[in-house]
């Protein structure tokens, strides 16, 4: 008998409740008890949500420096976004948080099939976002926003025009861009900058755009590819008729998804909403 | 056997929907915010943030289970938020106190 066999048999002794679960290999060696490993799988998550916090919460910085810096540039770049596009996404992302909450309570319970269920719908309205966010940027590269060579402030200018909040006026010969509003028919000015300067500033805007929800884009799509992983797990399990399946998995990809949840819902009104 | 499929852990669906609701009706709140015409620009980051805020707590309250879990989970939430308050709090303290310092090839 080997040293190994010789310290499951020790534990089989003194943990008898939670022999089986070694048996069909849903404990790990290394822990004495379930709630030992739930535990640990938990803090685990948790550390890796705590860093993504801080991940994302470092570009959230870089944009609330800039954006106080350049606050009226930016706003008349917020104007560009669609805030239809942008209110259907949190809710169809709000919704699929709720599915993925109800998907870990099936998996708790052992409702596989239930499980699957949810799972997938969990999936397809993260399909919906992704789809939403194809048109969008694909509508934003159309109209030269994308912050590449090809990038053009022309129609910022034109909008922010039409709404009365820039001007174009002549200085030493030069044209120079007023950013006010207008209050009963007369323009008031609070910032005189170049067109330069605007496009510059603007692109910067589309920048953290771009990197923002790209990266929150990525952090989808990594979670859809878990999410199919965890159907096809759910599925075969339900066909093995397993009473009892490890819900761990579930309960994790569930923290993950949250998160992405959350992260949305920040860049949702800081992006979209404010300064309308 | 403790902590296994854990009866004790799986909470009544009433428990989500409510949730679900809140969340949309703060979606809904939070659009109409954005639209309310000439406030300051500050009132409406205040308004959009705080309303984000509320909205974060209940998803990790409620969907994360942070309110049912243990200590340690309590912990790893509040430290994610409080380095993030030690992040922004200083980067804006520095910003706010200083001159923007001139980088060569960028506009001031």
């Amino acid at each position: 008998m080997s040293i190994q066999e010789l310290g499951k048999q020790s534990a089989t002794l003194e943990y008898t409740g939670e022999v089986h679960h070694h048996a069909d290999g849903i404990l790990g060696e290394q822990f004495e008890t379930l709630e030992q490993q739930n535990t640990a799988y938990l803090i685990g998550m948790w550390a890796f949500i705590v860093q993504e916090v801080l991940f994302f919460g470092a570009i959230f910085t870089a944009y609330a420096v800039y954006r106080f810096k350049y606050v009226l540039e930016f706003t008349l770049a917020h104007h560009e976004l669609s805030v239809p596009i942008g209110t259907l996404n949190t809710f169809v992302l709000l919704f699929s948080s709720y599915t993925m909450a109800r998907a870990v309570r099936a998996a708790m319970q052992n409702r596989h099939t239930k499980q699957a269920f949810y799972l997938l719908l969990t999936f397809l309205f993260a399909g919906v976002f992704m789809v939403n966010k194809y048109f969008e940027y694909g509508a934003k590269f159309e109209h030269h926003l994308f912050p590449n060579a090809y990038y053009s402030a022309h129609e910022i200018v034109e909008h922010a025009k039409a709404k009365g909040e820039l001007r174009v006026v002549v200085e030493d010969g030069r044209e120079m861009y007023e950013l006010g509003k207008t209050i009963r028919g007369e323009f008031k000015p609070f910032k005189k900058v170049s067109p330069e300067e605007f496009e510059q500033r603007t692109k910067l805007f589309f920048g953290f755009y771009f990197v923002m929800t790209g990266l929150h884009g990525l952090h989808v799509l990594v979670g859809m590819i878990v999410i199919a992983i965890l159907i096809g797990r759910a599925l075969i399990d339900h066909m093995k008729n397993k009473p009892i399946a490890d819900y761990m998995p579930v309960e994790m990809t569930g923290l993950y998804w949250h998160l992405v949840d959350i992260v949305w819902i920040f860049l949702f009104p800081l992006l979209y909403l404010i300064g309308r | 056997m403790a902590g296994h499929s854990g009866e004790s852990h799986v909470h009544p669906v009433s428990l989500y929907t409510r949730t679900l609701w809140w969340l949309m009706a703060l979606l809904v709140l939070t659009v109409v915010a954005g639209y309310i015409p000439n406030i300051p620009n500050w009132l409406g980051v205040v308004i959009a943030l705080t309303i984000a805020v509320w909205k974060a707590t209940i998803v990790i309250m409620n969907f994360m289970h942070v309110r049912f879990s243990g200590k340690l989970a309590w912990l790893f939430a509040g430290a994610g938020f409080f380095w993030l308050v030690i992040m922004l709090a200083f980067a804006f303290a520095d910003y706010v106190s200083r001159p923007w310092e001139p980088f060569h090839g960028w506009p001031e």
